[in-house]
């Protein structure tokens, strides 16, 4: 499904991700960690297509496709869907404008005929009872005025009807409370199929008690330096992510 | 990714066709001999012949303003024609008797002529259709009559109502009172009349469609909308124009009148052709419209959505006299390629307790330059006045410009004043938001746009605000590659 080899993105003349190597497969979830400004969201970006990013150096395989080729609406249609770490405000456009422009673009993109507004209706409430957000959700414009979960709440949300193949989740458990953070497991989890697969990114360990991912890796000064299974993200919490630093010191 | 601000593509004008049919053109140039000519051709009396003449002796003294923030080359008014009328002299009495070429021109502008199909549509919407200098139909007229609603082109007016054109004509601009204004005084051809009598609140929605067609032709219409005691009526204005390299006049005059307890809405869709990708051709749009509150609880409301014309110099403006009296100025202008707009609004406090809201947001793309312009000016006896201004702008791109210039005149210490003003680029990060969930770069900036707008577009009638929408969409086509 994702194949990521020898990535190197620059930033303003500044290297960040330093030859990343990842395979992903269908249906598995992949969780991805590591300190701060080790490179998460710079990946997540640029696998979005957000171009003040410069990849340098390697490629990026989705589905067959030169990932890297595609602009980023298309890339969307294609199946990625990423849900941001800080989503933005957009005033004056209501939740449920995007979000249906969203969803029939991606159709056109597949040769299907838009959803009606009855049709897109349902579809939402069904999905908003599910993440238990409240109906005024879809009046109220894109993510002004939300809250720091309710904005997040929104991603998983939008996740849901775009039905992405692959999901990249930035740090969506950030600043959520636990509660907030057991209804987007659940909204992660109810979405889990062998046809989709998950790219979760995160700080703290906290969200993986939730959603159990099938591999764990460790990102640091934008290289992956270790990777396993689950286990290894309970090792992390453990030890900290000095204990990584000092290893690859080691070998150095 | 592929949003590339400095890239203007071929932006399509949907309306710039022309249509050939046999007309009558004065032959260019301005005289009194031009006036006589245009005041003959429409049977007017005496006065109002000495009327215009004394006002083109005034605008022969006046200097064009130079004030505003636009620029263009000098205007030749002695080499523009000051009157397009079609052949046939007698006034059309039904729609067969109208040019088949012209009925084709409003079929292809989607403006209903035929009142059937509209009553059979879900609205009912009254429309007067004004070709250059002459207006050809005006819809619905019976039915409005029938509450004593007179709805007409001003030249019928002239001949069939003239007792309230003497009372009100230049009651709220006079005629000589700014150097287009004046102009238009001394040569305007045709225009809507309204007036809704006393208590009927009107059954439709009124319309008139401004179309230029003729070369080298200025358009000066005047529209008149009189407000009796607690009436009500809804009026709203289009304008298109062909596409062509020349610039082309246009200098209305509109003046609306709300008696105590009235309401006016006014709403303009302005589409007029605003030149080509490197800045050639497009109207020049010189336009002083001004409405007085004239009675107590009377409220004029002014919404216009300014997408076309090179150039826009245009003001709508209230004064507010009576006690309680509200006036309301809601904008959105768009400047995109070359276009230069300078439009905002005055609200004039006079009476007690008035009120004025100004909402305007500016968008500006390409090279356009985009200025508001406002005053807001609280006389000594306007007690309790209140004011809310809100002016937001838009920049799409790096080339293009915002400025405003908001003034202020508080001559009563009891004034409320409030003022939020704005500047923002179209936001990377929320044009890569919607990218990423599908949206193209072009889609994505209108729905942005679209959203910024909301205020304003949520004061049109239901059925111009999907086309507002629509337009804006059309218009911005092009501000990012
Ligand atoms: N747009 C940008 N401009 C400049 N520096 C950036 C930009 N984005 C990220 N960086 C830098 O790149 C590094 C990695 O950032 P980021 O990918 O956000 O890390 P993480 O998400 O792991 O915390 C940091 O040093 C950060 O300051
Ligand atoms: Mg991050």
């Amino acid at each position: 499904m994702l194949e990521i080899r020898n990535l190197h993105v620059k930033v303003e003349d500044k290297e960040i991700l330093k030859g990343l190597n990842l395979t992903v497969n269908k249906g598995e979830i992949h969780s991805i960690m590591g300190p701060n400004g080790s490179g998460k969201s710079t990946l997540s970006q640029v696998l979005a297509g957000k171009d003040a990013y410069e990849v340098t150096d390697g490629e990026v395989i989705f589905n067959g496709k030169d990932l890297l080729e595609l602009d980023p609406e298309d890339r969307a249609c294609e199946g990625i869907f990423l849900a941001f770490q800080y989503p933005v405000e957009i005033p004056g456009v209501a939740n449920t404008y995007l979000l249906r422009e969203a969803l029939n673009a991606k159709r056109k993109y597949n040769d299907l005929k838009p959803l009606k507004h009855v049709e897109f209706g349902k579809l939402a409430r069904e999905k908003m009872k599910d993440l238990e957000i409240d109906e005024s959700f879809l009046k109220r414009s894109v993510n002004e005025g939300f809250s720091g979960g309710e904005k997040k709440r929104n991603e998983i949300f939008q996740m849901q009807i775009l039905e992405p193949s692959l999901a990249i989740l930035d740090e969506t458990d950030s600043g959520l409370d636990i509660d907030a953070l057991q209804v987007v497991a659940k909204g992660v989890n109810s979405m889990k199929s062998p046809d989709r697969s998950f790219l979760i990114i995160t700080h703290y360990q906290r969200l993986l008690n939730y959603i159990v991912p099938d591999y764990v890796h460790v990102i640091y000064d934008g290289q992956i330096v270790k990777s396993g299974g689950k286990e290894l993200a309970f090792e992390l919490e453990e030890k900290g992510y000095g204990w990584i630093e000092e290893e690859k010191a080691a070998k150095v | 990714m592929s949003v590339d601000f400095e890239k203007l593509a071929d932006q399509e004008y949907k309306y710039g066709f022309s249509t050939n049919v046999e007309q009558e053109i004065a032959p260019v140039g301005l005289n009194e001999d031009v006036i006589k000519m245009i005041s003959a051709k429409k049977n007017e009396p005496e006065w109002l012949l000495e009327w215009r003449l004394e006002a083109y002796k005034n605008w022969l003294k006046m200097k064009e303003p130079d004030w505003a923030f636009i620029k263009y080359p000098k205007i030749d008014f002695n080499k523009i024609s000051y009157y397009a009328g079609t052949k046939n002299v007698e006034r059309p009495k039904s729609l067969d008797e109208i040019d088949p070429e012209i009925r084709e021109t409003y079929d292809k502008l989607g403006i209903p002529l035929e009142e059937q199909k509209m009553l059979a549509g879900v609205t009912n919407v009254a429309v007067d259709a004004v070709f250059d200098s002459v207006s050809l139909f005006t819809t619905f007229k019976e039915k409005l009559a029938e509450d004593g609603v007179i709805f007409c082109s001003i030249s019928e007016a002239v001949e069939d109502h003239p007792e309230l054109i003497k009372k009100y004509l230049g009651s709220v601009v006079p005629k000589n009172d700014n150097f287009y204004a004046c102009l238009n005084s001394a040569v305007f051809t045709d225009g809507s009349f309204v007036y809704i009598p006393e208590g009927v609140r009107c059954p439709m929605e009124l319309s008139t469609y401004f179309r230029i067609n003729a070369e080298n032709t200025g358009q000066f219409e005047r529209t008149l909308i009189i407000a009796e005691k607690g009436s009500y009526v809804s009026y709203l204005e289009g304008c298109t124009a062909p596409q062509r390299d020349e610039n082309q006049l246009h200098a209305a005059v509109v003046e609306l009148v709300a008696h105590e307890d009235a309401t006016i809405k006014y709403s303009t869709i302005q589409n007029w052709y605003p030149g080509d990708k490197n800045g050639k051709g497009g109207i020049y749009n010189f336009v002083t419209k001004r409405g007085r509150c004239i009675g107590d609880n009377s409220h004029i409301s002014w919404t216009q959505v300014e997408t076309g014309s090179a150039i826009t110099w245009k003001y709508p403006s209230c004064i507010l006299e009576g006690d309680n009296s509200v006036g309301e100025f809601y904008s959105v202008a768009l400047t995109n390629r070359y276009q230069q707009a300078d439009t905002g609004t005055k609200m004039i406090h006079v009476g007690k307790n008035t009120k004025s809201t100004i909402i305007s947001k500016g968008i500006s793309a390409g090279h356009g330059q985009n200025t508001y312009r406002g005053l807001v000016d609280i006389g000594k006896n306007a007690n309790n006045a209140r004011n809310y201004t809100q002016c937001d702008s838009m920049l799409i791109g790096d080339e293009c410009g915002a400025h405003t210039f908001p003034y202020i005149e508080v001559k009563n210490s009891t004034a409320h004043m409030e003022h939020e003003a704005s500047t923002s680029k179209i936001g990377e990060d929320q044009l890569f938001y919607c990218q990423q969930r599908g949206i193209s770069a072009e889609d994505a900036v209108s729905l942005i746009v679209n959203g910024f707008c909301k205020e304003v577009f949520k004061e049109l009638p239901f059925e111009f605000a999907v086309e507002a929408e629509k337009l804006l969409s059309v218009s911005l086509e092009g501000s990012v590659g």
